[in-house]
């Protein structure tokens, strides 16, 4: 299994996440600077992402969306604050309005993506950080209608486990 | 259990014992909502949703904050939903991309025999 070591911080509100691919640094840098390479991995399985602008230079705007299983479009775009190519890369992660501007109501993912030659492959370091709890549940609730489903599912659940 | 922690349980099941209630937790915790605009939700009057915002309240699944002449409601988060919790989530995702980023570069290649 390429992930190697989780790290999780309950104060910072913070998850690291190392794995170890088989590629060499530049092959891993790729998937970052082909937005046909990110929408395949950016997603999850049910919202699927499509790049509609990428470019990956400090100042540098990546604009995607995400589209569910009805048909409903999630909008996001991340604002990139430094690129070190091909180690590391720092961008904020922004819910967005279908015209890509900035939605400042909902959450930001601080994100800090870094890869090192290691034993022949490439080891990735991959680190979130969200400014406030209410931001970390908005970003898992994404796509949930209204956050209602699952704001029901926890009650249900703190119900159950009386 | 502490009597602390045992007096907190017995808030926390009475707040969540009332239908209206959940009802309104469910709609603070998707965003702040005006205890005026609750109220106009619900077949009641406005002191009686107040009392359930109240009870909400005393058991630490919801605050409260004043604006101008607005009370603010909004959910708990991490009363209901722990951090840790969410970042076990989020650690769930993370593995799924993990997954797709080795199998994309796994594509490169012929499979080993």
């Amino acid at each position: 299994m390429p992930v190697t070591h989780i790290t999780k911080d309950l104060d910072a509100r913070s998850l690291t996440i190392t794995a170890q691919f088989a590629a060499p640094i530049e092959r891993v840098w790729q998937v970052y600077a082909d937005p046909r390479q990110l929408e395949r991995v950016w997603g999850p399985p049910m919202y699927p992402a499509t790049v509609v602008e990428h470019d990956l230079t400090p100042g540098g705007r990546v604009h995607y969306l995400m589209t569910g299983p009805d048909g409903d479009q999630v909008f996001g775009l991340w604002d990139v604050l430094s690129v070190d190519a091909p180690n590391s890369f720092r961008f904020e992660d922004f819910f967005a309005d279908a015209d890509f501007t900035r939605n400042l109501d909902l959450a930001v993912t601080h994100c800090t993506f870094a890869f090192t030659s290691i034993d022949g492959g490439t080891r990735a370091v991959y680190t979130s950080t969200f400014d406030s709890a209410e931001a970390l549940q908005q970003v898992l609730d994404m796509g949930m209608e209204e956050g209602a489903t699952l704001a029901t599912n926890q009650i249900d659940a703190l119900l159950a486990a009386g | 259990m502490t009597d602390q922690d045992e007096e907190q349980a017995d808030a926390f099941f009475h707040a969540l014992a009332d239908r209206t209630r959940r009802d309104i937790l469910r709609r603070v915790l998707r965003g702040e909502h005006s205890v005026t605009a609750l109220a106009a939700s619900y077949d009641m009057s406005f002191a009686a949703v107040q009392k359930h915002v109240a009870v909400l309240e005393r058991a630490g699944l919801v605050t409260k904050r004043r604006h101008g002449r607005e009370q603010l409601a909004s959910g708990d988060v991490t009363a209901v939903r722990s951090v840790a919790s969410m970042l076990d989530e989020l650690e769930a995702i993370w593995r799924g991309r993990i997954d797709s980023i080795d199998a994309l570069i796994q594509e490169d290649s012929p499979p080993c025999p």
